[in-house]
């Protein structure tokens, strides 16, 4: 009844670099006398009845809870075939929202992308006070309700009354109820994505290769150029994936501050509620559907970028 | 995923030479831009509402608090928020521990159905749940504009957070403690209770965390799901939005204040549980 | 309590870790388990502490056949290469962690705990954690943990291999004499011949899942079974057909009568000792002596000697041809 499964757990101890001494355990101790004598070290993982308990379990609770829902979206999608896809597509106003919601998240991603790039080699190679609590802050956008967000960018450069807004708007800068206003809104939400997977990796490379550049004269953006950026390539495509997934995603904060005018700053996710509360039903489940392929492909390339990622 | 507890602890033991150096000219220019564009975008709106909020002093802040819509909306926000965070304690680490111990056919799809509550726009997330839990369910279950519908939203959102934090944890739990607590004589559920366990509970806190935060901030999931009923089905951002639509901004700051405190209080746990899990090394 | 194992074979996968081992070790005895990386020692070892299970064989420890038996059951002490440190514990509840779990009463616990903090020498650290030792520290930790339950077997898996080389001739010496105070039937894995050689009453040398030769070190040493053993446990050269200790060869610059003729070809210094390189007939041939030896001979490199083999030392034949220079894999500085 007990079935028995192996992993090679050998790559695990090969890749053990430091012993609490510092010492170099891989190359050394692993040497085999005879080169291709070296035999996998593999641990029988035995499976009893608790591990298929558990299996069970956890597997129960993501289906109920993700997986058949999801799939219900899809299928109440095409429930009338391609009709409701292929309305959805020819309506202008849906194009434009859609047009809408990419255009702003791509303005976020880029801009998310060089202040987290920035931010994040700063707070890594250098040292300066009040660091600590400036880590702390930028993840605050992750934990903050999106219509408060909403709500703070409103009170800063809201054309009535926003402490900022009413001098902007007098010189013909709208940015509440107008697509700025949304730009701003989903870069906030998105802020600390790129930051927070940089930072590991930039901390797990070291600062050893850079010096080594500079010392060899390259200044600072050849460094960053050459040495730097391959490094942290696929951290930081991840990030720019989960930023672009959160961006396109956005809904509570773009909410309040875009007063949803039809055709002009209403996004896909605005009209989404739109089309289900006007009884649009077909609409909705449509606009949904694409929004849901679009994070469904954001996660798979995710996932296959996660173990490149981890090698590093 | 984003959470970077964990692997903060696990760069800081692999950490390799280099240590931060002193800001020079360029990078002090880039680290000046940097805090300027920050503070417009973050710090300055939040500061904000805290003033706003403020503005009415002490009293009209806390009649705000304490108007019944309001105080129910936060009493029902924060009571099913505690209520999911502790079944996300329990699912998350179980999840987390078929993720890293258990292996079978289809598990990469079983990542992606994680990350998927991550990635999904909110007011989507909650079309979703309708299919299955609303009027048109093929199950027969339907708790649309039910207090419970406010619970499987928070539980959806919430999914990735514990799983996520606890997962790597797991992961580079060495495997020789276990057998060293084996030739000790302890049993399975001992080793468990007594030598895992103790190493996943800074992980489980800080997902926990977030978990909290999240479903306290919820809004998107619960417009088409919950109804968003006064006293029965409406959370505290929807007060706030209610406040803001109808240009009460004091009050929608006030309430929104709250929420920040909540925030705030969950970030300052986010990084005493971190100095913990790298003291420990 | 002694420890029997019969037949015991086991495989991952393909690959054949264990095939047809039998050994016996008596009670009370320090016994090293020697031989290179992958060649199956540590896999035994797991094996007796039930840590993996045998495909086939049996295993009876003092007479009770625990083939099958749980390791919680087994009443054998662990120690692992990285310590396996319970790293949310202090030093102190870490050894008594076995105690604690047989909820043994709490004086008896710390009477039991503060004599084997003494016997280690970590009576100062008690309240430390993990993390705060040194790797050296740590193993001797682990070690007074084990030591906590009174198992009727100590096993212990590359003990030192974690360590700094100072600090693992310290602690192999300790552990010798640890062993004369305390006289656990205790078994060791190591890969370092000359670690097996210091310290065990008793070596049991496996190769490629196979015991190649059971003995005392001077056995091991002066009486090899066969190639393998010969090789792994000192420098060796080739004579004609045969493998020879390269210090047991004399060198000559005159006939004895029975000497191989030859021409020195290199000459290395050493320290005090000198190797010397002959070329024989058609091999190159590893002399070693000291510095006096050779200064009395009077010769030099391209002089004619004279090679004999040192009445009664050992010869094995050779399995695989040797180069001139071969010596035991070099212990991991």
């Amino acid at each position: 009844m007990d079935e028995e499964t192996y992993e090679d757990d050998a790559q695990r101890d090969l890749d053990r670099e430091h012993g609490p001494e510092g010492v170099r355990l891989a190359g050394v101790l692993y040497e085999p006398a005879e080169p291709g004598e070296r035999a996998p070290r593999r641990r029988r993982k035995k499976k009893t009845r608790a591990t298929y308990l558990f299996r069970f379990i956890a597997l129960a609770y993501l289906f109920f809870l993700v997986a058949w829902p999801v799939s219900l979206v899809v299928k109440n999608t095409f429930a009338n075939g391609l009709s409701d896809l292929t309305d959805l597509l020819s309506d202008p106003d849906a194009i434009k929202a859609l047009k809408l919601t990419i255009v702003v998240a791509i303005i976020a991603v880029i801009v998310n992308t060089i202040f987290g790039v920035g931010m994040a080699l700063l707070l890594v190679r250098y040292q300066f006070p009040g660091k600590r609590l400036l880590s702390a802050l930028i993840d605050v956008p992750l934990s903050v309700s999106p219509i408060v967000v909403g709500l703070a960018l409103v009170l800063v450069y809201g054309g009535r009354d926003g402490w900022f807004g009413v001098w902007l708007e007098d010189h013909g800068f709208q940015v509440i109820f107008a697509t700025p206003g949304i730009v701003l809104a989903t870069i906030f939400v998105a802020l600390p994505l790129v930051i927070r997977e940089l930072v590991p990796v930039l901390e797990e490379i070291g600062i050893e290769q850079e010096l080594a550049a500079r010392s060899l004269g390259a200044n600072a953006v050849q460094t960053f150029r050459r040495i730097t950026l391959p490094g942290i390539k696929w951290a930081l495509i991840y990030g720019v994936v989960l930023s672009l997934a959160r961006s396109l995603g956005e809904f509570g904060a773009v909410k309040v501050v875009s007063g949803n005018v039809l055709g002009q700053t209403r996004t896909a996710t605005l009209m989404v509620e739109e089309k289900y509360l006007n009884f649009d039903k077909g609409g909705a489940y449509a606009t949904s559907f694409l929004l849901v392929l679009v994070a469904v492909s954001c996660i798979v390339v995710v996932s296959l970028i996660r173990p490149k990622e981890k090698r590093k | 995923m984003v959470l970077a507890v964990a692997s903060e602890g696990r760069a800081g033991r692999t950490k390799r030479l280099g240590r931060p150096g002193h800001l020079t000219k360029v990078s002090g220019l880039g680290l000046g831009v940097s805090l300027i564009w920050f503070s417009l975008l973050v710090l300055i709106p939040l500061a904000a509402v805290v003033t706003t909020a403020a503005e009415g002093g002490w009293d009209a802040f806390w009649h705000t608090i304490t108007n019944e819509q309001t105080f129910a909306a936060i009493k029902l926000t924060v009571s099913q928020a505690f209520l999911v965070t502790g079944v996300n304690i329990v699912m998350g680490t179980l999840i987390a521990w078929v993720l890293v111990r258990d292996s079978f056919f289809g598990k990469r799809v079983v990542e992606v159905l994680i990350d998927l509550p991550f990635a999904l726009p909110t007011i989507v997330a909650g079309l979703v749940l309708l299919s299955l839990y609303g009027p048109k369910s093929p199950l027969g279950i339907d708790i649309a504009n039910k207090p419970s519908a406010v619970t499987v939203a928070f539980l959806f959102v919430t999914l990735p957070f514990v799983v996520r934090t606890v997962q790597p944890v797991l992961e580079e739990l060495e495997g020789d403690v276990e057998e060293a607590a084996a030739s000790l004589g302890a049993s399975r559920f001992t080793t468990f209770r007594r030598i895992i366990l103790p190493s996943l509970i800074p992980a489980i806190a800080a997902g926990a965390a977030l978990s909290f935060a999240r479903a306290v901030s919820e809004y998107g999931s619960l417009v088409l799901l919950s109804g968003n009923l006064p006293f029965k089905t409406e959370v505290t951002s929807v007060r706030v939005l209610s406040s803001v639509e109808n240009n009460n901004t004091e009050a929608a700051a006030a309430v929104a204040t709250v929420l920040l405190v909540i925030s705030l209080a969950v970030i300052v746990i986010l990084d005493i549980v971190q100095r913990r899990m790298s003291r420990r090394g | 309590m002694s420890i029997e194992i019969a037949g015991v074979g086991k495989r991952f996968g393909d690959f054949v870790a264990l095939e047809d081992v039998n050994v016996s070790i008596p009670t009370g005895q320090l016994t090293a388990l020697l031989g290179p990386s992958g060649g199956g020692k540590s896999t035994l070892l797991r094996i007796i502490a039930g840590l993996e299970e045998a495909d086939s064989g049996r295993i009876e420890i003092e007479g009770v056949d625990a083939t099958h038996v749980a390791p919680q059951k087994r009443n054998v002490g662990f120690v692992f290469q990285h310590y396996a440190a319970f790293k949310h514990l202090s030093v102190y509840r870490n050894v008594a962690f076995g105690l604690e779990i047989r909820r043994r009463p709490k004086p008896e616990i710390k009477t039991r705990v503060t004599e084997l903090l003494e016997l280690v020498h970590l009576e100062q650290f008690a309240d430390r954690l993990p993390s705060q030792l040194s790797g050296g520290q740590r193993q001797r930790m682990a070690l007074a943990r084990a030591l906590a339950v009174d198992p009727g077997v100590l096993l212990l898996d590359e003990p030192f291999g974690a360590l700094d080389a100072q600090v693992r001739k310290e602690l192999r010496d300790w552990l010798r004499r640890l062993h004369d105070e305390v006289p656990v039937t205790t078994v060791f894995v190591t890969h370092d011949q000359e670690e097996a050689l210091e310290v065990a009453d008793e070596i049991v040398v496996i190769n490629a899942g196979r015991v190649e030769q059971v003995g005392s070190p001077d056995q091991l040493y002066d009486t090899p079974a066969n190639d393998f053993v010969m090789r792994f446990l000192g420098p060796v050269t080739q004579l004609g057909p045969d493998l020879v200790r390269p210090h047991d060869l004399e060198l000559h610059a005159t006939d004895p009568g029975d000497g191989l003729p030859g021409t020195i070809s290199r000459i290395t210094r050493v320290g005090f000792e000198l190797r010397v390189e002959v070329a024989s007939a058609d091999q190159v041939v590893l002399v070693t002596l000291t510095r006096t030896e050779f200064a009395a001979l009077g010769v030099e490199q391209g002089s004619p000697v004279y090679l004999r083999l040192a009445h009664g030392a050992p010869t094995v034949p050779v399995q695989t041809p040797v180069a001139a220079l071969d010596e035991p894999d070099p212990v991991p500085a």
